[in-house]
């Protein structure tokens, strides 16, 4: 029986492997897409019986793929260990919402903010990485960890900002603890092309299925852009400097116009998840930015196995999804219910959200030690390589 | 012969310490030039010097008429000058390929925003560097070891896959710092006629810096002897192997008697 089971696999694989290349691909390529269309409509019935918050969940997580990836950059691909990461998001996430809330008279199109949000992320990028192009690890990480701590802190204070010779009076540019709400939306108005077409706004009605489709446009996005600058000149150059920056040096590689560009490239990821972040919550405040979102996203990179960007996809989906539905949503009203048939109070009362960052440091403890090149580690790539190049010659 | 790198009363002090002091020294076109001393006499310090690793307390050094005093090493590299080190510094974690092609790096030209879009141009450039490096790894006898970690081969491939990276650059000079350090004479042998065929194949000039004695006699044109960062003698192999100072400086005063008796 399971012989059979298996001839018959054997032979649907062999009739598989048949098929031309590019049929097979363009095969897999339209049943990912399917997927990808269909999942937000299943994950919202689900939604609607459970009454569970899935969708706004999920697309948090694809916006923690979009950080992961861009942290990735830095600290996977370069080796530059950054503790302050979240700064960069913050940074977006203001700019976007300073760009596009009411109160200042600005409000810019989504499209244009978001545009903006990228090179001004970049640059501070650049302003981080600029005194610290001397600091090798553990000195390194000690200022992104404080530059972390002082930016949020700083747009906290950007509340009353008084400047005379400046024209500036009691000027509110980030409304302190109370943060920026509401913000910008995107809204695609085609009427220069077609003039009868009302604009659409995304997100309306908090409809979060909108929202799934640009997080996942833009989550596209940011994965080939990873994964091209991986294979590009820049990426072995980074890759190099991770490895020994001195003989990098002396094969060529000028180091510090490839350390900024990683700190560069790597901010304005974060800078675009961060505007795309505050207008999906509708708002932004300092809290959103804390020491522990940097630590999270570093965790997720860590974990997933530095410098792949397949793995950092799946471990930032995994990792994102683990702690915000499965901790958040699921768990609570189950071990309520364990522990009242079990009569147990210890159980009514856990809240396992209390233990997530004891979870995490355990995981990320057990990974360094069975397992410190992550889950998913670069390798897999390298076959790949060799795959390709097989098929290449026959 | 046209001069290629001149050092003039080049010195390198680390505090009290004179590491380097006060060395002339000419390198040839097409020459292949000795270094040898004691250890400690200052010779990785002086090719740490001519790339860019360390700047000179002060002395000039000219390579193909410009100064290299001041310069950053991915310059000197970019300038034509490419180096091994004495103990293997390979990018560990990268592909035998990727290592070479690393060592491209100058002679591309792709940016990060081609990168991204992919441009023709720059889709032309990775095919062609991807060709020139396997070529290149061809070349050292290890197309075989392309897709393996630079970590995973075994060490005498390490220092050929070294050899690679820096030919990679396009030097003009290759710096060779005791290339056969570590190798059994089979692979010493092998190394030294890989060495003159760089020199004869390639029409490069080369620096190299060699404990092996029969390996700098054998093939090098002009040899420098170094000792406490001085220059104490130069010429043929033949002239500096007679030199009282150079036995001096490796054996010591008693065997300079015993020879001249």
């Amino acid at each position: 029986m399971t012989n059979t089971t298996l001839t018959t696999n054997n032979a649907l694989i062999r009739r598989w492997q048949a098929v031309p290349q590019r049929v097979r691909q363009m095969v897999i390529y339209l049943l990912v897409g399917a997927i990808l269309i269909a999942l937000p409509f299943g994950v919202r019935s689900i939604e609607r019986q459970h009454t569970l918050s899935l969708l706004f969940s999920l697309n948090v997580a694809l916006l923690y793929v979009v950080l992961a990836l861009g942290l990735n950059i830095v600290v996977g691909f370069a080796g530059l260990l950054d503790l302050g990461y979240a700064a960069f998001f913050a940074l977006g996430a203001y700019t976007f919402g300073i760009l596009t809330w009411p109160a200042h008279g600005l409000e810019w199109s989504f499209w244009i903010a978001i545009l903006f949000v990228a090179p001004v992320a970049a640059f501070f990028g650049i302003v981080i990485g600029t005194p610290t192009l001397r600091l090798r690890g553990d000195y390194l990480a000690i200022v992104t960890l404080a530059f972390g701590e002082i930016v949020p802190n700083a747009l906290r204070n950007m509340s009353n900002i008084h400047i005379p010779w400046l024209g500036l009076y009691h000027f509110n540019l980030t409304n302190g603890t109370q943060g920026l709400n509401p913000v910008g939306k995107p809204v695609i108005d085609l009427r220069w092309i077609f003039p009868n077409m009302e604009p659409f706004v995304v997100g309306q009605n908090s409809n979060q299925i909108h929202w799934y489709f640009l997080v996942v446009a833009i989550g596209f996005l940011v994965l080939f852009g990873s994964r091209r600058l991986d294979e590009s000149r820049l990426g072995r150059a980074w890759k190099a400097i991770r490895e020994d920056e001195t003989a990098a040096d002396c094969m060529g590689v000028n180091p510090i116009t490839t350390k900024l560009l990683a700190f560069a490239l790597g901010a304005s990821f974060s800078g675009i998840a961060g505007a795309v972040f505050a207008s999906m919550s509708q708002a932004v405040f300092p809290e959103l930015f804390r020491f522990n979102v940097s630590i999270f996203i570093l965790i997720i990179v860590i974990i997933s196995g530095m410098g792949n960007v397949w793995g950092v996809l799946v471990g930032a989906l995994i990792l994102t999804l683990f702690d915000r539905v499965l901790l958040a949503q699921i768990a609570p009203p189950l071990i309520q219910n364990l522990g009242n048939q079990l009569n147990s109070n210890f159980l009514r009362t856990l809240d396992l959200q209390l233990y997530r960052w004891v979870m995490f440091g355990t995981g990320l403890l057990i990974i360094m030690l069975l397992r410190p090149e992550g889950l998913f580690p670069s390798r897999v790539r390298r076959a790949e390589l060799h795959e390709a190049e097989e098929k290449g010659e026959a | 012969m046209a001069v290629l790198l001149e050092a003039q009363n080049v010195s390198m002090h680390f505090g009290g310490l004179k590491a380097v002091d006060e060395v002339d020294f000419v390198v040839e076109e097409h020459a292949i030039a000795g270094l040898i001393g004691p250890n400690g006499a200052g010779k990785t310090t002086f090719f740490n010097m001519i790339t860019g690793l360390h700047k000179p307390t002060y002395g000039r050094i000219i390579f193909d008429g410009h100064d290299l005093v001041g310069k950053r090493p991915n310059r000197v590299t970019a300038m034509g000058i490419a180096r091994t080190f004495q103990t293997i510094r390979l990018f560990n974690n990268m592909s035998s390929l990727e290592n070479v092609l690393v060592g491209m790096n100058t002679r591309l030209r792709s940016t990060w925003y081609g990168a991204l879009l992919r441009t023709p141009g720059v889709m032309a450039e990775e095919r062609r560097a991807y060709r020139q490096a396997m070529a290149m790894l061809e070349y050292v006898g290890i197309a075989e070891y392309a897709h393996e970690f630079a970590k995973n081969l075994p060490y005498g491939l390490q220092r050929r896959l070294e050899i690679a990276r820096a030919l990679a650059t396009e030097p003009k000079l290759l710096l060779l710092d005791e290339p056969t350090a570590g190798m059994n004479p089979q692979e010493t042998h092998e190394t030294t006629r890989f060495i003159r065929k760089l020199r004869d194949e390639r029409g490069l000039t080369i620096l190299l810096i060699e404990h092996d004695m029969r390996v700098v006699m054998g093939i090098s044109d002009r040899v420098t002897v170094l000792d406490y960062g001085r220059k104490i003698s130069e010429g043929t192999p033949e002239e500096v192997q007679k030199d009282p100072r150079v036995i001096e400086a490796y054996l010591g005063r008693r065997a300079v008697e015993a020879f001249t008796q």
